[in-house]
């Protein structure tokens, strides 16, 4: 799926990630961020969301190869450059947050100390500048007492503090780009609603391009101009976020979206929809669609490769059904 | 009425550590609670982030002594209670299957650790108990010689589930179970907890949130700010009437999946609550949209009215 | 979720250097070779470690002017051959340094984990015993102690253990300490686990990766405080051959045989830096790091 966007400030073509030659984590996805836009990114565990973020960032583990016909920032190819150049971007100009605030933050050091580090390695910033700095974020992240959570260890925060840190880390030096990776999962509703603001807020102010991956169907509602629906690893749907909710066409993502309890829609009590079974490991060589062996509406077609289908606008789909399909037609 | 649990006044202070120890006041992580509810309910807690959930919930399962107060099991208090006799009573299930599980032991092992604490039972009991909760939970006995490293988050979860039931036991808190599973596995997993409820006639107290989790799940709603319950009612009435300025904005910010939406303002203002630091009067008053004089110097009642409560002066007086 | 691997491999994940590796196994043949020796070692000498012969006195390596093919690294001043007093002293060093770690792992181990665990009054109290411990002098207080009860192998791998848990304490309090906020540790109390099941089965098998480096660390130390007071004339008594006791029984005739001094300082030296290489690529492997 090539995302047709002027001058995006990411773009990513064909991306394909093999785990140890044994696993295609990522299979020829693709998609553009534009300046100022949020483009979300959601499917289940192991669909390789974040796998794709990484690598975006070039952070991948060992053993782990990418490969693309392109990823580029504001024009620059990510693929040529050297792990300095890449360095210096991260952290600077692209930023991420990580999606285990746990082990992400070094236990053995400050909050204080953990953040300023950022400023001071990238922007020469001295101690004490940054730390202002640091104490400024914290207090726009809503931490109270700034001050004081500078002076703490990770493990001294609750679940949702750490993950405030964390977004206050990454946006130290005012990215162009950045890339969250679920950063609101551990808060409560009221700092959640207050923290995607204050993104939204800095898209405003200073054009900052969001790739926001998560789970929340909520919040790619909320927040989202374009959603990407992964599963194993590909883009299954994707297309401005309206017309995704309003007619969602993939046996996925409809699949998704009766699994969220909605009140006044679902019983309190009732069963929700699910999706049986569990996201596979795609080997090499793999044909077909990866979602066959969940899908309700699964045939024998299923197992050839499936087609990318248009439904209309930016709006598509990896699937052999047509866009006005419903569970009878399909069966 | 016996209730199935009951706590009273309960408080739970922690120290600061480090800097100049007079000048740090404590946290103030759970700043008398009091309530109880009845078997067979599900007590959903929810609120902001660090006012004080996950603490109530390691007091009520015994991981941390009570500052003061008391809670009861059954009529019977917990205070100085054997911690076999707890853990028949009480069990917990956690936020991370990642690490509720020790990532040393086999998946049998670790669901038979609160047969083998009691003490008293012979192994292949035991073992046919164990095996008989994963099935239950939908895990396969191959799986249960497994180690935690090689199970998904649902089925890590479904492991934390049957060690949490395998002694029958009367509570379950449940302290963010599903917020870190996928939809679709959270969709089974409440859908299990719900079966295993009436199957087994259990008490949950369930920690989210996830308002839209709370509402499909819950009987009984509790809001907490602050380290206080500031709002309780029948799960119906809190999501159709909520009555304290905090539910309303808790309620507004749910995030329902409806592109034609934004982002909603909380309009709770940019005072963040610090339990090191409590204001007189209302505690919420510093960022409560319909404060007026009086909340700053008042503390609100702690009344129970038609089985609701709520603590705001706007309440009480009206 | 299921990138925890991912996140958690991406700041510790280094890269070792083939060198290091390399380091890695020659630790591993050399302290599997001494292991081997020492065990072996009735079978392994060419001549008994004690026989004397005082014809055959001071006689040079077989490789120098002098030597003879039946006593490959010479005699001593006693005429003891040499390379069998060497193969019994690996033996002595092995057994020393073996007994010494499970003694000061026992009780290292133990303080630690019940410090870190609980924290609070506790915890204040290992740190007081470790604090004291640090500022024992070692060498003295090993001196007097042998002085005082008199040298045995008992005595000395006793008052060596009793000595260096120190490293042990630091470690498992810090390491339990970051375990003991994790679930699973919850999860064992709420299940009404046995505080003796905590520490043992849950806590310690999360925290051994970093133990047994420490244990290698504290071998090395270990043999090498054995040699020092052996050769003060207060570790193991003669006629043992300790590597220690034999440099100081050699250290008169080191200007005209510098070999009888040579020998044993170098296997000495080979021993420590096999078990210090080993330990650096255990630490390495199980990701420990003593830094923290
Ligand atoms: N370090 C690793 N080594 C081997 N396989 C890995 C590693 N990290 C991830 N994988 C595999 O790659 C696939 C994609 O993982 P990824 O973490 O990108 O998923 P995700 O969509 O981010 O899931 P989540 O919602 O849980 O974060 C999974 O099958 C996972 O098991
Ligand atoms: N062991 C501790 N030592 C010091 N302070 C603590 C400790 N545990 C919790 N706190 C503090 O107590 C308060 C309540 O924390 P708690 O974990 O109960 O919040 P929570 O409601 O569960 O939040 P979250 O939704 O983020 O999990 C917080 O301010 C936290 O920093
Ligand atoms: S291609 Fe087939 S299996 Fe895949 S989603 Fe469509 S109908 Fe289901
Ligand atoms: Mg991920
Ligand atoms: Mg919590």
């Amino acid at each position: 799926m090539t995302a047709s966007l002027q001058d995006p400030v990411l773009s990513v073509a064909n991306l394909r990630v093999s785990i140890g030659g044994r696993t295609e984590a990522v299979r020829g996805m693709s998609l553009a961020v534009a300046r100022g836009e949020t483009h979300c990114m959601v499917g289940e565990s192991g669909c390789g969301k974040s796998i794709s973020a990484l690598s975006v960032m070039n952070l991948l583990p060992r053993g782990i190869i990418r490969t693309a016909d392109h990823i580029r920032f504001q024009g620059q190819d990510l693929l040529a450059m050297s792990e300095r150049q890449m360095s210096r971007l991260r952290g600077d100009k692209i930023s991420m947050i990580f999606q285990e605030p746990m082990t992400s933050l070094n236990p053995a050091y400050t909050i204080g100390s953990q953040m300023s580090e950022v400023l001071e390695r990238h922007r020469r910033a001295i101690r004490r500048q940054a730390m202002d700095r640091a104490a400024e974020l914290l207090a726009r992240v809503g931490i109270t007492a700034p001050g004081m959570r500078l002076g703490q260890y990770p493990h001294q925060l609750s679940g949702g503090l750490r993950q405030r840190v964390m977004i206050a880390m990454a946006l130290m030096c005012d990215p162009e780009l950045l890339i969250a990776d679920e950063p609101t999962t551990a808060l409560d509703v009221t700092v959640q609603a207050q923290i995607l603001r204050l993104l939204q807020k800095l898209q405003q102010e200073l054009g900052l391009a969001l790739l926001l991956i998560t789970h929340d169907l909520g919040v790619v509602a909320r927040m989202a101009q374009r959603v990407s629906v992964m599963y194993a690893g590909e883009v299954v749907e994707t297309g401005a976020v309206g017309d995704v909710f309003a007619a969602p066409t993939h046996p996925y993502t409809r699949g998704l979206l009766d699994c969220i309890p909605v009140p006044g829609k679902t019983q309190t009590g009732e069963p929700l929809g699910n999706i049986p079974g569990m996201v596979p490991r795609i080997p090499p060589g793999f044909a077909g669609c990866g979602f066959r062996d969940r899908c309700m509406s699964a045939a024998p077609e299923c197992a050839q490769a499936v087609p990318l289908r248009d439904a209309g606008g930016d709006h598509s789909y990896l699937c052999r059904l047509p866009p006005d399909w419903t569970r009878a037609s399909a069966a | 009425m016996t209730y199935a649990i009951e706590v009273r006044n309960v408080h739970r202070e922690f120290k600061q550590s480090g800097g100049i120890v007079r000048l740090r006041r404590p946290v103030r992580a759970v700043d008398g609670v009091t309530f109880s509810l009845p078997a067979g309910d599900v007590l959903g807690v929810v609120g902001e982030s660090g006012c004080g959930k996950s603490t109530l919930a390691r007091l009520i399962m015994g991981l941390l002594p009570l500052t003061s107060g008391e809670i009861l099991v059954d009529g019977r208090s917990l205070t100085g209670m054997d911690r076999r006799e707890r853990a028949r009573l009480i069990q917990p299930v956690f936020q991370d299957p990642f690490s509720s599980l020790n990532p040393r032991h086999r998946i049998r092992d670790i669901v038979g650790l609160p047969l083998a604490s009691q003490g008293d039972m012979p192994k292949a009991r035991q073992v046919d108990r164990v095996m008989e909760m994963l099935a239950r939970v939908g895990i396969s006995s191959e799986m249960a010689e497994r180690m935690p490293g090689q199970l998904s988050g649902g089925q890590r979860q479904r492991v934390a589930i049957a060690r949490a039931l395998v002694l029958h036991p009367r509570i379950v808190v449940c302290d963010e179970p599903t917020s870190a599973l996928d939809v679709s596995v959270q969709a089974q997993i409440l859908n299990l907890l719900t079966e295993l409820r009436r199957e087994l006639g259990l008490t949950y107290l369930f920690i989210s949130h996830n308002l839209a989790v709370v509402e499909h799940i819950a009987t009984e709603v509790a809001v907490m700010y602050l380290g206080r319950i500031v709002e309780q009612a029948p799960a119906q009435e809190l999501f159709r009437t909520p009555a304290h300025p905090y539910t309303r904005a808790l309620l507004s910010s749910v995030l329902t999946p409806d592109p034609a939406l934004g982002i909603p303002d909380v309009g709770l203002g940019d005072a963040y609550p610090d339990p090191t630091n409590v204001p007189p009067g209302c505690r919420f008053h510093p960022r409560c949209p319909s404060a007026f004089a009086e909340c700053a110097v008042t503390m609100p009642d702690n009344i129970r009215k038609d089985g609701r409560l709520v603590e705001c002066l706007l309440a009480t007086t009206s | 979720m299921s990138s925890v691997g991912i996140a958690q491999a991406l700041p510790g994940r280094r890269r070792f250097p083939a060198f290091r590796r390399l380091a890695t196994l020659l630790g591993v043949v050399i302290v599997g070779t001494a292991l081997l020796v020492a065990i072996f070692a009735p079978y392994l000498t060419p001549h008994d470690p004690f026989a004397q012969d005082l014809n055959l006195r001071l006689i040079p390596p077989v490789w120098m002017e002098g030597g003879q093919p039946t006593h490959l690294l010479g005699t001593d001043q006693i005429g003891r051959d040499y390379l069998s007093r060497l193969i019994y002293g690996t033996r002595i060093s092995m057994l020393i340094g073996v007994l010494a770690v499970i003694t000061s792992g026992l009780i290292g181990i133990t303080l630690g984990i019940v410090g870190g665990f609980y924290g609070g009054r506790t915890d204040d109290f290992v740190m007081f015993l470790i604090t004291c411990r640090l500022s024992i002098p070692l060498i003295l207080v090993a001196l007097t102690v042998v002085a005082l009860v008199g040298s045995s192998l008992a005595v000395v791998i006793l008052t060596l253990g009793l000595l260096l848990w120190d490293r042990f304490a630091v470690v498992a309090r810090t390491t339990a300490m970051q375990v003991r906020n994790l679930d699973y540790i919850a999860a064992a109390q709420a299940a009404g686990a046995s505080r003796v099941h905590i520490l043992v089965r849950e806590v310690l098998p999360n925290i051994a990766n970093h133990l047994v480096v420490v244990a290698t660390l504290e071998m090395a130390l270990a043999i090498l405080l054995e040699a020092a007071l052996s050769f003060l004339g207060l570790g193991v008594p003669p006629p043992l051959p300790s590597w220690g006791l034999m440099i100081a029984e050699a250290k008169e005739y080191m200007f005209f045989s510098p070999w009888v001094i040579m020998t044993p300082g170098v296997v000495l030296f080979v021993l420590v830096l096999g078990v210090n290489l080993l330990g650096d690529g255990l630490r390495d492997m199980l990701g420990a790091d003593l830094e923290r």
